[in-house]
C-alpha cells in the first residue's frame, strides 16, 4: 500500500481503468459516502473513487441540508432572523447570534453597553467550548475512542444546564438582542457557572491523558493530511484549521470585538498543520477560553446592576412595565415588532467563531426586510479542504481528516 | 447400570465412559456459548461504568436477563438478505466465523483429572489429543473465512473492504503469533496443551508459569489474540466510522449474533490458551495437590482477567490504521518473535530443559 504526502502539483498516479487484468491496477472502486454516512458528520456527500484503499478521486457535495437561510432572512425581517441563527452552526448557537446582532449594530449604530459585551464574551467562550468538545468527541469516536465521546458529553451536559438555567434552554438559546442580550445573568447562575469552570482544566487534562500521549491516537493523526501556510490561505482555510497550519490569525486578537482586548488569553499556532497539530490547538483553545470564561466571571461581579440592554429605542423593545403604562413606549414596541427598519446601507461583521471567521453580511434599503444577508460559513471553507487533504492518502484517513477539520453541516449549507 | 450396559451390548465401564463424555462435551459446549453471552452484558456494564453510564438495567436484577432478551430479540427479528447477495455463502459465513472458535474450544484443559464418585473420569477438556496446539491454531485461523465471505457475499463495498481488510490482518499477525507459542513449546516440549498446563502445575510455585520465563511471547500472543479475534484496537474488519459496521453491515438478526457468538467465543479461547499457556492453566498457587474443582476456579478466574483486559482495552484505546498492523505485525512482532524463538533456543541448548538437573 502505497501513501503519497500532498505536494501542490503532484497528482497520485491513478489506476488505469481499462487493463482488468493487470493485477497490480485493477477496476476502481467508486464509494459513495453519505449524506447518511456515520463518519461524514451530518448530511455530507463524498463521492470517492478508490484503488485498493488509497484515495484516487474525491469530490465532496455540499447541499443536503440547504433550508435556504438567507433568503429567510430577507423575507422574515431583521429581528426574526436571530432564532434562524440558532440554526445554522447548532452546536453553538449563541455565538450565531452575537455575530448576526454585531452585524446588524454595525449598520444601526448602537452602542452595546459594556455589561452585555462582557455577557456577550461569556457566551462565546462557553459556546467554543461546547462546539471544541463536539469535535474531540465525535473524533474520538471516528478514531475508535469511544469513551472520549462520554467524557466530553459529560462536561457538554454541564454546559448544557448552565445554558438551560440562564437562557431558559439547552439548545438554540436565541438569547441575543440587538444592543446586549435578552436579560441578566443571575448570581447563582455565576457561580454555577464558575463551579463548572474551575474543575474544567483538570477534565481537560483528562481528555489529553487518554489522547495526547497515546501512540495510537498519535499514529493516527500525525502527519496525516498536513497542510502548509500558503496552502491554507489559498484555500481560505480558517480557525482551529488555519492556526493548526501555522497562520497566527486569531480575530479576538486581529480585530476585537466585544471588548476582547481587555481579555488576557494566548493564541494557538500549530507548526506542522496536520490532524494532530489541529488536535492540540482546539484542545488548547478549551483552555485559553476557560482563562477568558474566568476573567468574564470577575468584570460580571464588578459590574453588578449595571445595564446589560441598550436604551436605544429605535431598535430595543422597551421594558413591558413602561409599555403599559407610557403610551410612546407602547408606540416604540408596535413599531419594532411590526416594522422595524434599519438605516440604508451595508455592514460586515465577522467573529471568531469555534470553526473560524462567522461573518454577516447584511445590506439594507431601509426598509423592515434586508436587502440582502450573507453568512460567511467558516465551515464551507473547511469542507473545501477536503479533496487537498485526503488526496492520495488512505481511505482510513479520511475518518481523522474530515473529524479534525470540524464543520457542521448546518452551517456549511445554510 | 450394568444391566443396561449388558442391552446394549458393551461392558458397564464403556457405558460410563460415554455417558461421561456426553455430560462433559455438553457441559463445556454450553459453558462457552454462555461466557459469549455474559461476556455481551459485561462488555455492556463494563463499558458504561467506565463512561458515567448505568448500562442495561431494566431486565432482571442488575440487567442480569439482558442477553436472555437479547437473544429473544434476535431471533424474532426479520432475516432480511440483500438484493443480489450470494445467498448461500451469505448464509453460510455467520457459522463460518463461529464454529471454528466453538472447534477450538474442544482441546483446552479446564482442570486436571476430574475425580467424581471414587472414579478419575480424566481431564476437564473434551479431547485430550497430543497435537492440541497444532490444532487449534489450524482451526482458529479458519474463523477469518467467515469475514472474508460476510464481506464478499454481502454484495456491499463497505463489507467487501471489511472482508480485504481482514485478510490483510490476518497474514501479518498470525505468524507473529505462532512464533511466540512455539517459543514456549520449545520450553515444554510438547504441543500437548494438558502437558504444558501440568508442566507449570508440578509445584505449585507460581514462578514455574511460563510467564515468567517467557514475557514477551506472553504480550506478543496478547497483541496477537487482539487481532485474531478482530477486537479493539484491531477491529479494521468493523471499523464503524469508516466502513459503517465493515463485513457485518447487511446482516441482521440471529445470523448478526452468531458472528458476535462467534467473536465473544474466539476472546474465550483465546484467553484460555494464553492461561494454559503462560500462567499455569489450572494450577493454584502453592497448592500443588488442590483438587480438580479447585484448580478449575483458578483457571476460570484467570481467564475472567483476561477476558476484562480485551473489554478494557476496547473501552479505552483508539483503533489502529490497517496498514499500521501490517507495519507492527511484520516489522515489530515477527522480529521481536523470531528473536525470542532464538533466544529460548539457545537457552536450552546451553542448560537444558527447565526442571532438568
Amino acid at each position: 500500500m502505497q501513501t503519497f504526502e500532498y505536494a501542490p502539483g503532484l497528482v497520485p498516479p491513478r489506476a488505469k481503468t481499462t487493463d482488468g487484468d493487470d493485477p497490480l491496477h485493477g477496476e476502481l472502486l467508486k464509494l459513495n459516502m453519505g449524506p447518511q454516512h456515520p463518519a461524514t458528520h451530518g448530511v455530507l456527500r463524498i463521492k470517492v473513487e478508490l484503488d485498493g484503499e488509497t484515495i484516487v478521486r474525491i469530490e465532496p457535495e455540499v447541499g443536503y441540508l440547504h433550508r435556504g437561510k438567507e433568503k429567510t432572512c430577507e423575507s422574515l425581517g431583521w429581528r426574526k432572523f436571530f432564532v434562524h441563527t440558532d440554526r445554522l452552526d447548532y452546536v453553538q448557537p449563541l455565538m450565531n447570534n452575537i455575530g448576526y446582532a454585531l452585524a446588524l449594530e454595525a449598520l444601526g449604530g448602537v452602542k452595546v453597553p459594556e455589561r452585555a459585551q462582557i455577557i456577550r464574551v461569556l457566551l462565546c467562550e462557553m459556546s467554543r467550548i461546547g462546539s471544541h468538545l463536539i469535535y474531540l468527541a465525535t473524533t474520538g469516536i471516528d478514531l475508535g475512542a469511544i469513551t472520549m465521546f462520554f467524557f466530553c458529553f459529560k462536561q457538554r451536559e454541564t454546559l448544557y444546564e448552565l445554558l438551560d438555567a440562564y437562557t431558559g434552554h439547552r439548545m438554540n438559546n436565541t438569547y441575543v438582542r440587538i444592543g446586549g442580550v435578552y436579560a441578566d445573568v443571575d448570581e447563582r447562575v455565576q457561580d454555577a457557572i464558575e463551579a463548572w469552570i474551575d474543575q474544567f482544566p483538570a477534565a481537560v487534562d483528562e481528555f489529553e491523558k487518554m489522547l495526547t500521549g497515546n501512540r495510537i491516537w498519535y499514529d493516527r493523526n500525525y502527519r496525516i493530511g498536513a497542510i502548509t501556510k500558503e496552502e491554507a490561505l489559498a484555500w481560505s482555510l480558517n480557525g482551529p484549521n488555519l492556526r493548526g497550519a501555522g497562520v497566527e490569525l486569531d480575530l479576538r486578537k486581529a480585530q476585537p470585538y466585544s471588548g476582547y482586548e481587555r481579555y488576557e488569553f494566548e493564541v494557538a499556532v500549530g507548526t506542522v498543520g496536520d490532524c494532530y497539530d489541529r488536535y492540540l490547538v482546539r484542545v488548547e483553545e478549551m483552555r485559553q477560553s476557560a482563562r477568558i470564561v474566568k476573567q468574564a466571571l470577575k468584570l460580571l461581579k464588578e459590574t453588578k446592576g449595571a445595564e446589560f440592554l441598550a436604551e436605544d429605542r429605535r431598535y430595543v423593545l422597551p421594558p413591558k412595565d413602561l409599555v403599559r403604562s407610557s403610551m410612546e413606549e407602547l408606540i416604540h414596541q408596535f413599531k419594532i415588532v411590526t416594522d422595524m427598519a434599519l438605516p440604508k446601507g451595508c455592514a460586515y461583521h465577522g467573529i471568531e467563531s469555534s470553526k473560524g471567521e462567522l461573518g454577516f453580511f447584511v445590506a439594507s434599503d431601509g426598509t423592515s426586510t434586508p436587502l440582502r444577508c450573507h453568512i460567511r460559513a467558516p465551515g464551507l471553507m473547511n469542507v473545501q479542504a477536503i479533496p487537498m487533504v485526503s488526496m492520495g492518502r488512505l481511505f482510513s484517513d479520511m475518518v481523522s481528516l474530515i473529524g479534525s477539520l470540524d464543520f457542521v453541516m448546518g452551517e456549511v449549507d445554510r | 447400570m450394568n444391566d443396561i450396559a449388558a442391552k446394549l451390548g458393551m461392558t458397564g465401564d464403556q457405558l460410563e465412559g460415554l455417558l461421561a463424555i456426553l455430560v462433559r462435551n455438553t457441559v463445556i459446549l454450553i459453558g462457552v456459548i454462555n461466557v459469549a453471552a455474559v461476556m455481551t452484558l459485561v462488555e455492556r456494564k463494563v463499558s458504561a461504568w467506565m463512561q458515567y453510564r448505568h448500562g442495561p438495567n431494566r431486565v432482571g436484577p442488575w440487567g442480569l436477563l439482558q442477553p436472555l432478551a437479547d437473544g429473544v430479540k434476535f431471533i424474532f427479528k426479520e432475516v432480511v438478505i440483500p438484493y443480489g447477495a450470494n445467498k448461500p455463502l451469505y448464509l453460510l459465513a455467520p457459522a463460518m466465523a463461529a464454529v471454528p472458535a466453538m472447534m477450538t474450544i474442544a482441546v483446552i484443559p479446564f482442570a486436571n483429572d476430574v475425580v467424581l464418585f471414587g472414579k478419575n473420569w480424566g481431564p476437564l477438556a473434551i479431547a485430550d489429543i497430543d497435537v492440541g496446539i497444532l490444532y487449534l491454531l489450524a482451526i482458529g485461523s479458519m474463523s477469518v473465512y467467515g469475514v472474508i465471505l460476510a464481506g464478499w457475499a454481502s454484495n456491499s463495498k463497505y463489507s467487501l473492504l471489511g472482508g480485504l481488510r481482514a485478510s490483510a490482518q490476518m497474514i501479518s499477525y498470525e505468524l507473529s503469533m505462532i512464533l511466540a507459542i512455539l517459543a514456549v513449546v520449545a520450553l515444554a516440549g510438547s504441543i500437548n496443551l494438558k502437558e504444558i498446563a501440568a508442566l507449570q502445575a508440578s509445584t505449585g510455585n507460581p514462578l514455574d508459569w511460563f510467564f515468567f520465563k517467557q514475557p514477551l511471547a506472553c504480550f506478543l500472543l496478547l497483541v496477537a489474540s487482539f487481532a485474531e479475534t478482530n477486537r479493539h484496537p484491531f477491529d479494521f474488519a468493523e471499523c464503524e466510522p469508516e466502513l459503517v459496521a465493515g463485513f457485518n453491515t447487511e446482516y441482521s438478526a440471529m445470523k448478526w449474533a452468531i458472528f458476535f457468538i462467534g467473536e465473544y467465543s474466539a476472546m474465550a479461547v483465546m484467553s484460555a490458551l494464553s492461561v494454559v499457556l503462560f500462567w499455569g492453566g489450572w494450577s493454584v498457587p502453592f497448592m500443588p495437590d488442590a483438587p480438580w474443582y479447585l484448580g478449575f476456579a483458578a483457571f476460570l478466574a484467570k481467564v475472567s482477567v483476561y477476558l476484562f483486559l480485551f473489554v478494557w482495552v476496547r473501552w479505552t484505546l483508539p483503533r489502529f490504521r490497517f496498514d499500521q498492523l501490517m507495519r507492527i505485525g511484520w516489522k515489530v512482532m515477527l522480529p521481536l518473535a523470531l528473536l525470542n524463538l532464538l533466544a529460548t533456543g539457545a537457552m536450552l541448548a546451553l542448560f537444558g530443559p527447565p526442571g532438568a538437573p
